[in-house]
């Protein structure tokens, strides 16, 4: 039976509400894997994280180093289906309401105490509200999160809600201890600064600006793992620098955007090194081009329309992302789940865009220009910055004039925050479920002034029904049709200009192995990476 | 003489008193300066995050004292800086005083040693091309130091890196010592020398070629001096006269200049702590304004006001070391 199968048939289970379903997972997949022990493995983290607690700091760089250290219950396979972690097995009742996992009965704390369901039910319910940005949405949900025993752990949610079991990777749910925490200014605990988690390694030193040096954790839960000894993340700021430290052999490993995209595409020519875009597959953003659908003439369809023909996407993809990516379709990522292809389609054409604009009566001046749109240039690097670039000349040939406005985060942060701009280019993670990353982003209830909401303000309350009901949706298939059936409206009215779906490349040393296993690749414990030969 | 002590002790006094009260001024303007700037650190968190939670701003609003009126904000920070307290960076999860003080060893290990580098470079440079003024080695030298002075600093420095850590191999192309290996004492002095000595030529290379310059025109210009003229008809021996007569006076100009340097040198090694990937005061003040961090950036700030207040100190002093005939203001 491979791999995928048998979540399939684990999940099914689940579902059906069997009692316990032993897995052993951990065990088969440690022997399977017959990795050799040792070795120091060096990478690169940048911007360097402020911090190594995931449960109070969600950036990515946290997430990376930080995965390492803590466990959530699970995990998710290329295909998003849940895989074990600290917790063995899991089942899910009938009704969709009740969620139970059962724990590794082997895990402990790096200082050395046993990790029981305790420290789950502390973790969702009294640490993460106070400053996880998403724990309310999701656990906000339960009606009770309880601990019957030392290894069982059961969410009782109020309503049923789909993604909910896509909602315990380590980002959503990093698993702290609650004789560290509780009691404490969880935000201010030392233990913020020297963490102690219940992954494959601990953190040995953090020298700020230099470095930071994880060992292995020899008590860690499943038997012979990790096999590696080290991991070390070098800070280093200059994106040239970090190319040379590749190419040298300083490190084995960059992920994300450690490479301007074309070092990515040289380097990965190199005969010793190897490059994958899997391990992405949890957050897959789409860049887009957000477009304010308040102001005048953006909130006309047909304008948003003619802003879709007039770019080429395919040159994007190709020229800009160096073929890092694919040309995007609509709101919900290709490798996300309930996708669908079947939507309206927007080919590279000026003629139609300027057809669309002629037929709203937008006339070009003497100077050719029809309108002049605001888009405030995120400080997010060299590919923002040429993507808008190419946007102004795009939209330039039908007769739309774009300012572009350079901006700092600060600034940027609170233009698009307050509503005060015409487009802005951007992207958001999908967390592997429409309801988690996708969503937020076109029901009208989330307009607020706050970043990565619906700041675009679409309203359309078929979208909004259609999207509250596939939430609650218990089976795949109802969800499903409800999401095509949003997909297809959302993406004929176009509130926002889909663009690309980003790929990133992670490039590694090849004697590196088992180095993406799972949806969220290089955030992923590492437990089982090792060198060979 | 008691008395002269005591008129020095009181010249000190409101050097001292100055030197406090303009430290205050600066701390008060970063402050507003600081504020004026749009967007606030919880929405810079927030974003950075994906937050959707309004609870969550509000409660980094509150810890961050983002809720106060301005004028009290300002009174809050102008106490904290007088007992010394520089606030908490909840995005380092540290005082900021011992972020800082983490940093500050190896940016003055760097800055310092460019200093001692372009110090020691251009002086020598420069009295050597003055002395033989129209000779091959003056134009060799000032045609280097021209060039040095048009190039920019980052792009010098990864041509020294492509040279030596690439293509020869014989320094490391970035951080500050070897990771994850232990050595002997010695070894790792070794080891940080060999770290420091790319960053620290490419950061003291522009001003190497400025002090070549100005101690050029310096000696020539005191070469005409009439005390010269003596000296040399007296037959004192070209070195004598050097050393003796010429140096002393043809330093005052390059002795400004290096003040000048001194208190930009912390501020200008941003550049090169980025491309070289040293952890020091530069990119942490670098990563504080991009992240918004409001306490970072005012200690940052408020240290390099006292370090820069500092040095001009030391240059008015040193100015009596080498010319006795200027009296301390």
């Amino acid at each position: 039976m491979k791999k995928r199968e048998f979540h399939k048939l684990l999940l099914a289970g689940g579902a059906l509400g069997l009692a316990d379903f032993p897995l052993g997972l951990t065990q088969a997949f440690a022997q399977g894997t017959g990795g050799v022990k040792g070795g120091t493995l060096n990478s690169i983290v940048q911007p360097e994280p402020p911090i190594l607690n995931l449960a109070v700091s969600q950036l990515t760089p946290t997430q990376m180093v930080s995965g390492k250290i803590f466990l959530s219950l699970l995990t998710y396979d290329v295909s998003l289906k849940p895989m074990p972690s600290l917790a063995k097995s899991w089942t899910i009742s009938p009704d969709g309401k009740t969620y139970t996992f059962k724990l590794e009965p082997k895990a402990k704390w790096h200082d050395g105490k046993p990790l029981t369901s305790e420290d789950v039910v502390y973790t969702a319910m009294e640490f993460l509200p106070l400053t996880h940005p998403r724990a309310k949405a999701i656990f906000g949900r339960c009606e009770s999160i309880t601990a019957p025993d030392a290894h069982t752990v059961v969410f009782k949610l109020k309503e049923p809600f789909g993604p909910f079991i896509g909602a315990f990777d380590i980002s959503n749910l990093p698993v702290m201890p609650k004789h560290i925490y509780a009691g404490t200014d969880v935000v201010k605990n030392p233990a913020n600064l020297n963490p102690i988690g219940s992954g494959p390694f601990k953190l040995k030193e953090w020298v700020r600006g230099s470095h930071i040096h994880l060992v292995r954790n020899d008590d860690y839960f499943k038997p012979g793992l990790p096999y590696l000894d080290a991991i070390i993340y070098r800070v280093v700021p200059d994106g040239a620098s970090r190319a040379l430290a590749l190419e040298n052999g300083t490190v084995q490993l960059t992920q994300w955007t450690d490479l301007e995209l074309f070092d990515a595409q040289r380097l990965s020519k190199k005969p010793n090194l190897a490059v994958t875009t899997k391990g992405y597959e949890y957050f897959a953003p789409i860049m887009w081009l957000e477009i304010n659908n308040r102001n005048a003439p953006l909130n006309d369809k047909r304008f948003r329309k003619a802003v879709m023909h007039a770019i080429d996407r395919t040159f994007i993809k190709d020229k800009i992302l160096y073929g890092f990516g694919k040309v995007a379709t609509g709101p919900v990522n290709s490798k996300t789940k309930f996708y669908e292809p079947n939507v309206t389609t927007y080919d590279f054409s000026i003629a139609k865009a300027k057809a669309l604009l002629d037929e709203m009566g937008l006339k070009p001046d003497a100077k050719g220009v029809r309108t002049t749109v605001r888009l405030p240039v995120s400080p997010y690097g060299e590919m923002v910055q040429r993507t808008c670039e190419y946007i102004r000349q795009s939209l330039a040939k039908v007769g739309i004039a774009v300012v572009l406005e350079s901006t700092d985060p600060g600034s940027y942060t609170q233009r698009i925050s307050n509503w005060d701009f015409d487009m802005n280019l951007s992207w958001l993670y999908q967390f592997g479920d429409p309801a988690l990353g996708v969503t937020r982003n076109y029901v009208s209830s989330n307009i607020r002034k706050i970043l990565f909401t619906n700041t675009e303000g679409y309203v359309n309350p078929q979208v909004d029904k259609l999207a509250d009901e596939a939430a609650v949706a218990v089976e795949d298939a109802k969800r499903q049709a409800l999401y095509s059936e949003m997909q297809k409206i959302i993406v004929d009215e176009v509130p926002i200009a889909w663009l690309v779906e980003m790929e990133f490349p992670t490039i590694y040393d090849k004697r590196l192995q088992n180095l993406v296993t799972s949806a969220i690749g290089i955030h992923e414990s590492f437990d089982t990476v090792y060198f060979k030969g | 003489m008691n008395l002269q002590w005591l008129q020095g002790l009181g010249a000190l006094g409101v050097r001292l008193g100055k030197m406090v009260a303009v430290i205050l001024l600066i701390a008060i303007f970063n402050f507003m300066l600081v504020r004026a700037a749009p967007g606030d650190p919880a929405l810079v968190m927030a974003g950075q995050s994906g937050a959707t939670d309004e609870a969550f701003l509000k409660r980094v609003r509150a810890e961050y004292g983002l809720d106060q009126p301005m004028p009290t904000q300002l009174a809050t920070y102008l106490g904290k800086v007088v007992r010394l307290d520089l606030g908490y960076s909840h995005r380092q999860q540290r005082t900021v005083l011992s972020a800082i003080l983490e940093r500050l060893p190896a940016t003055l290990l760097l800055t310092l040693s460019a200093f001692a580098i372009s110090l020691v470079g251009g002086v020598v440079l420069g009295s050597l091309a003055g002395v033989r003024a129209g000779k091959l080695s003056d134009t060799l030298i000032s045609l280097i130091a021209l060039v040095i002075y048009a190039t920019p600093v980052f792009w010098l420095g990864l041509m020294l890196v492509l040279l030596f850590s690439v293509q020869l191999g014989w320094l490391p192309a970035f951080g500050y010592e070897t990771i994850g290996v232990t050595m002997s004492t010695w070894a790792g002095i070794v080891d940080k020398l060999r770290h420091l000595a790319l960053p620290a030529f490419t950061l003291g290379m522009l001003y190497l070629a400025i002090y070549a310059r100005l101690m050029r025109s310096s000696i020539i210009e005191v070469s005409h001096q009439d005390y010269v003229k003596t000296a040399r008809a007296k037959g004192a021996s070209d070195g004598r006269i050097l050393w003796r007569h010429m140096l002393r006076n043809a330093l005052l100009p390059v002795v400004t200049m290096a003040g000048v340097q001194a208190g930009t040198l912390i501020g200008g090694s941003v550049v090169i702590e980025t491309v070289f990937a040293w952890p020091g005061l530069g990119r942490l003040t670098y990563d504080a304004v991009l992240q918004r961090d409001y306490q970072v950036m005012l200690g940052v700030f408020l240290v390099l006001s006292v370090l820069v207040i500092f040095f001009n100190w030391l240059t008015d002093l040193l100015y009596r070391v080498i010319d006795p005939r200027i009296k301390a203001a």
